[in-house]
């Protein structure tokens, strides 16, 4: 069996008096894409903080690439090969021009100013971002800083990435751009959100984190009869009491992998 | 998007050249035009000074606005000078007598600090502040002052976005501003929040920087090319300058 690429082992977080994480125990292997769900405060956020080393367990093994990882000395090669997507882009993006921002990682992993640049620009043009290099980053829309800010983690190249709630604030069009990308990377990926639609579309497995500890959960999607409405408009000028059929939309067509 | 306070209004006209050549220009024209002593060379430097707002394109209401900071300063200025320079009595006001020397170097001073200002909001008031703060980085400016400056614009726009979502949470619950206890109140929470808001972000933002790798270096990269016409600009502008402190220093 191949080693996971990362794993807690039996994982402690908060104070005694609020403790977050009770126990919990993961194992995430190459070409897995997990989806971790839970209510609000169950400790997502947290646990993607501990993975990547921004918050120390109180007790517990974090194992990262084979390696157990304890101080912050450990975690910095691990970063590089560990992509956070953190919840507001405005947090991570910080840098005064999309550029800037895309190739600070790759910078600070060593590589030269030209080939920085130019894996920031290969990164932003698969991500269908050409032509934002010299945007100003606070100046983009949600669903462009959502994308640059995930420009910024692929240009480190990780092989693995977490994104906590990926979708969250996007609109429809942004959500499925950044859906459609987030398919075609081979990253294995722990992801969490609350939106059912993207996690049956994008997850492997399923997890849930819920009075401290992990869950298996299961995502499924079935065949099921419902009925709602479906919204149109009339242009002025037309009836709006004309009649509407009593046929409805077969459901597979207007729910696509719902 | 809400306007943000440093989004640049002016025309494109002089943002077509090189950053450096406009804080360059701007370096050498307040330098001559502080050195100047005659009210003469001073009213053509501030003529330039004029030109070159028009030039930029800020709005007009946009270039009052600005300025009017400066006025308020000047005011004082003109008030004060003339009845603490010492010299040849001109006004009396009872105990206080205001004299030419005083008047005149006032009027200098306000003509040299319009022109410069002036000059300031044509060169520079169109310029995004991530290309100023590139242009000062480029001209060998600390790079510590300069990434200082870029976070701050940066963390500007959101602070500005953060007091708006507040002030509107406020507005919607029937607050009104009015000069009591409880307008302060809240003004206080306001402001308290805004603070605790700013040091949660800078901490998020500092763990983000950790997740790329961070290590206590910041990099400047940007794609501006000092061109032929930069240079032809800045060697047109010397003989000006020259003859501005000529006629300064001949008449």
């Amino acid at each position: 069996m191949t080693t996971p690429l990362l794993a807690l082992r039996g994982l402690h977080f908060g104070f005694a008096s609020h403790p977050v994480l009770r126990g919990v125990d993961l194992a995430l292997y190459p070409g897995e894409r997990l989806a971790l769900t839970g209510a609000n405060g169950a400790g997502k956020t947290t646990l993607l903080q501990v993975l990547v080393g921004l918050r120390h367990p109180s007790g517990g093994q974090v194992i990262a690439f084979g390696e157990e990882r304890r101080a912050e000395a450990d975690f910095v090669p691990v970063r590089g090969r560990v992509g956070l997507l953190f919840q507001d882009s405005d947090d991570q993006l910080f840098c005064p021009t999309v550029l800037e921002d895309v190739a600070f990682g790759p910078l600070n992993l060593g590589r030269s100013r030209d080939a920085a640049r130019a894996d920031a620009e290969q990164t932003l043009a698969a991500l269908g971002l050409d032509g934002f290099a010299e945007r100003v980053t606070h100046r983009l829309s949600a669903g462009e800083k959502r994308l640059v800010a995930l420009a910024t983690v692929l240009a480190m190249r990780p092989e693995v990435l977490l994104l906590d709630e990926p979708t969250n604030g996007l609109d429809e069009a942004a959500e499925r751009r950044l859906l459609t990308h987030l398919e075609g990377l081979d990253q294995a990926m722990v992801i969490v959100s609350h939106d059912r639609r993207l996690l049956e579309r994008l997850a492997t497995r399923a997890v849930s984190l819920h009075e401290g500890r992990l869950v298996p959960a299961t995502l499924h999607s079935h065949e099921h009869t419902h009925r709602h409405a479906h919204l149109h408009l009339h242009a002025t000028g037309v009836a709006g009491d004309h009649d509407h059929g009593r046929s409805a939309p077969v459901h597979a067509d207007h729910h696509g992998g719902e | 998007m809400q306007p943000s306070p440093l989004s640049p209004r002016g025309g494109r006209l002089l943002a077509q050249h090189d950053p450096r050549l406009l804080v360059v220009a701007l370096v050498l024209f307040a330098l001559v035009t502080v050195s100047l002593k005659t009210p003469t060379a001073a009213a053509v430097a501030l003529a330039a000074a004029l030109a070159l707002a028009a030039a930029g394109g800020l709005p007009l209401r946009e270039l009052l606005r600005r300025l009017a900071v400066l006025e308020g300063f000047m005011l004082v200025v003109l008030a004060t000078l003339p009845f603490t320079v010492p010299g040849e009595a001109w006004l009396t006001f009872g105990p206080l007598t205001a004299t030419r020397e005083g008047l005149f170097t006032a009027v200098l001073i306000a003509l040299k600090a319009n022109a410069v200002v002036l000059a300031l909001l044509g060169l520079l008031g169109g310029l995004e502040p991530a290309v100023l703060g590139h242009a000062l980085g480029r001209l060998g400016l600390p790079e510590k002052l300069v990434h200082l400056l870029l976070l701050t614009v940066r963390q500007i726009a959101l602070l500005d976005q953060e007091q708006r979502r507040l002030r509107q949470a406020m507005r919607a619950r029937a607050f009104v501003p009015r000069s009591d206890r409880h307008t302060w109140i809240s003004y206080g929470n306001l402001i308290g929040m805004l603070l605790v808001r700013s040091l949660e972000r800078s901490r998020r933002i500092e763990a983000a920087m950790r997740c790329r790798g961070f290590q206590g270096r910041l990099y400047l990269l940007d794609s501006h090319r000092w061109r032929f016409p930069d240079t032809a600009w800045l060697v047109g502008l010397l003989p000006l300058l020259a003859g501005l402190l000529a006629l300064d220093r001949l008449s």
